[in-house]
């Protein structure tokens, strides 16, 4: 009887393993790839190890495939639209919560409604205000976009958080004097800044990763975004695997570091994201 | 209690927000909504064309649209047979206690966070047929002759496009339920422990139950993310796969934008897409609340 368990527990163990191998594999493989030189790839060492580590790949990516440029592009567009969103979130959500006013409720809702709509509902009348305008290839459009996508789950996760919070907190504040402005900075936000956090990191996720508007929006090789400038890549280096590799490395390591050190925060963040009405 | 600049302060905290929103977003819709009853080009003349865009799409069928809407369908079955009872079985063995719990379901959920477009670029290598990750280790296996041309072949494409779906968003589920397995009270579980029920009892009589709000969320996140679905199947197929076995509406849309210039018939298809991604947001949960209510 002892024996079945301890075999339930082995296989349990092995299969538990060998999901986690199917599911972390592709990006070794991909790490394994960004190493190769095109000869060792298609003379056979197509899983292994490889011979020896080919950095001028990296080079090649970095340099000639512009893949710095994607990186600081949206390293750019990333931290403009964070901090544009939270500080209009922070502000709607307060509003909403904390500051009684008739029409609050109907703020909240126009703002939650946004969750449900689908980034193919705007794309197109955003594409051609965008030719009109000579906004299109501009980050200051795709900010714009972003930030607007990034307000619905924001301002419903700062303003559950803000609900939650104590009223007395503003209250002593107000009679001793204190503004609404500085009740906010120096006591609410300081409070709530899980909360911000969870906002920070899966806003962070989506904008990183976005790829449709990136695509319509931005045209010249140099504003590309990451994913936009990858898939530009794909076509051109269809047969120049090491390359490739190492630039697909290059897009990933920031995500895949953030993602090692804070797992458990990004992991909570998503859990609070998605649980909504 | 009145403070001073309250209305003021209001207006300045909600007003920017607000102006973005409906300028970026709420004014946006309504044209895409009014754009598929036109007839445009992008640059010339506009004509009103009244419902001609919704028969050409829906009842002409142009550029094989029921095919593509059956592709995205057919991801989202394939999402809810066979990636959320995945997820759902992983979630419930993670929960259950096991060494190496937070390892695991970190190592799962880890390709969630990779661009679906890095997804895609390294899935076009895993499905090349000479070089590929999956024919090779098909060869080791000694099932060689297995081999295909994955992305090549009409009859695999779809599928193949389906994998790199389910083998990304998994992880995604599997959290969302384990989140919610964990908040279920441990009284209960004890107690049931203690009437002698077995771990697949307690599993499907008391925690699966006690998680359906959670398990409504995935099925509406797996069902709509599938209609909507773009990046990953765009760079994998670019131009709607062999004979377009693969393409999607979201697909066919930007043909019809960027390839036709038939910004009408685009916006009809985008006003597809949303709608159906309402509806069977209010289907699922209508199904939902009736099921909850029996308990």
């Amino acid at each position: 009887m002892v024996i079945l368990k301890r075999i339930k527990k082995v296989l349990l163990y092995i299969m538990l393993g060998a999901v986690a191998v199917i599911q972390i594999y592709p990006v070794i493989w991909m790490i394994l790839i960004s190493f190769k030189d095109n000869n060792e790839i298609f003379s056979g060492n197509i899983m292994g190890l490889p011979k020896k580590l080919l950095w001028q790949n990296y080079v090649v990516a970095i340099r000639d495939a512009k893949v710095a440029v994607f990186f600081f592009n949206s390293v750019k567009v990333s931290a403009i639209t964070l901090f544009v969103t939270i500080c209009l979130s922070l502000t709607v959500a307060y509003a909403i919560t904390r500051m009684g006013w008739k029409h609050s409720k109907t703020v909240l809702t126009f703002f939650l409604v946004g969750i449900m709509i689908p980034g193919q509902a705007i794309i197109m009348p955003i594409y051609e205000l965008a030719s009109r305008t000579h906004l299109l290839n501009t980050h200051f459009l795709l900010i714009c976009v972003y930030t607007v996508f990034a307000l619905p789950t924001s301002v419903y996760i700062l303003s559950s958080f803000m609900s939650g919070l104590p009223r007395e907190l503003e209250e002593s504040a107000f009679i001793d004097g204190a503004s609404i402005y500085r009740t906010f900075f120096s006591i609410i936000i300081p409070i709530i800044k899980p909360a911000i956090v969870s906002v920070l990191i899966l806003n962070f996720i989506g904008v990183w990763n976005e790829f449709m508007f990136g695509f319509v929006l931005i045209n010249t090789e140099s504003l590309r975004t990451i994913p936009v400038g990858i898939q530009s890549l794909v076509g051109q280096y269809n047969t120049n695997w090491g390359p490739m590799g190492a630039a697909m490395v290059v897009a990933t390591i920031p995500t895949i570091i953030i993602y090692t050190i804070f797992s458990g925060q990004i992991q909570n963040s998503l859990i609070v994201g998605s649980v909504k009405g | 209690m009145e403070v001073k600049g309250k209305k003021i302060a209001i207006l300045i905290f909600t007003l920017p927000a607000i102006c973005l929103y409906t300028f970026f977003l709420f004014i946006p819709i309504f044209a895409s909504l009014g754009l598929s009853f036109f007839k445009w080009d992008g640059f010339g003349p506009i004509f009103f064309n009244g419902l001609q865009n919704y028969i050409d799409v829906f009842v002409h069928n142009i550029d094989s649209f029921w095919g593509s809407a059956g592709n995205s369908l057919l991801f989202a079955v394939l999402c809810v047979v066979i990636q959320l009872p995945l997820a759902l079985i992983l979630a419930l063995v993670l929960s259950n206690g096991v060494k190496g719990e937070n390892f695991f379901r970190t190592a799962y959920f880890m390709p969630v966070i990779i661009s679906s477009v890095i997804i895609g670029a390294l899935f076009s290598k895993v499905y090349n047929p000479d070089y590929g990750l999956l024919n090779t280790i098909l060869g080791k296996i000694g099932l060689g002759s297995l081999k295909r041309m994955w992305l090549g072949d009409p009859k695999t494409a779809l599928l193949a496009a389906f994998v790199p779906q389910i083998w990304q968003f998994i992880g995604y589920h599997m959290l969302l339920m384990y989140a919610a397995i964990k908040q279920v009270p441990n009284e209960i579980i004890e107690a049931a422990k203690i009437d002698g029920a077995g771990s697949f009892q307690i599993a499907t009589k008391i925690k699966i139950p006690l998680i359906k709000p959670m398990l409504e969320v995935c099925l509406i996140f797996a069902v709509t993310g599938s209609l909507k679905i773009f990046d990953l199947i765009y760079v994998l197929t670019p131009n709607g796969g062999p004979l377009n076995s693969t393409q999607i509406p979201t697909g066919l849309m930007f043909k019809e934008l960027f390839t036709n210039y038939s910004t009408g018939i685009g916006s009809t298809i985008a006003v597809f897409i949303v709608a159906e991604c309402l509806i069977f947001t209010f289907l699922i949960q209508r199904i939902f609340k009736e099921k909850i209510v029996e308990i």
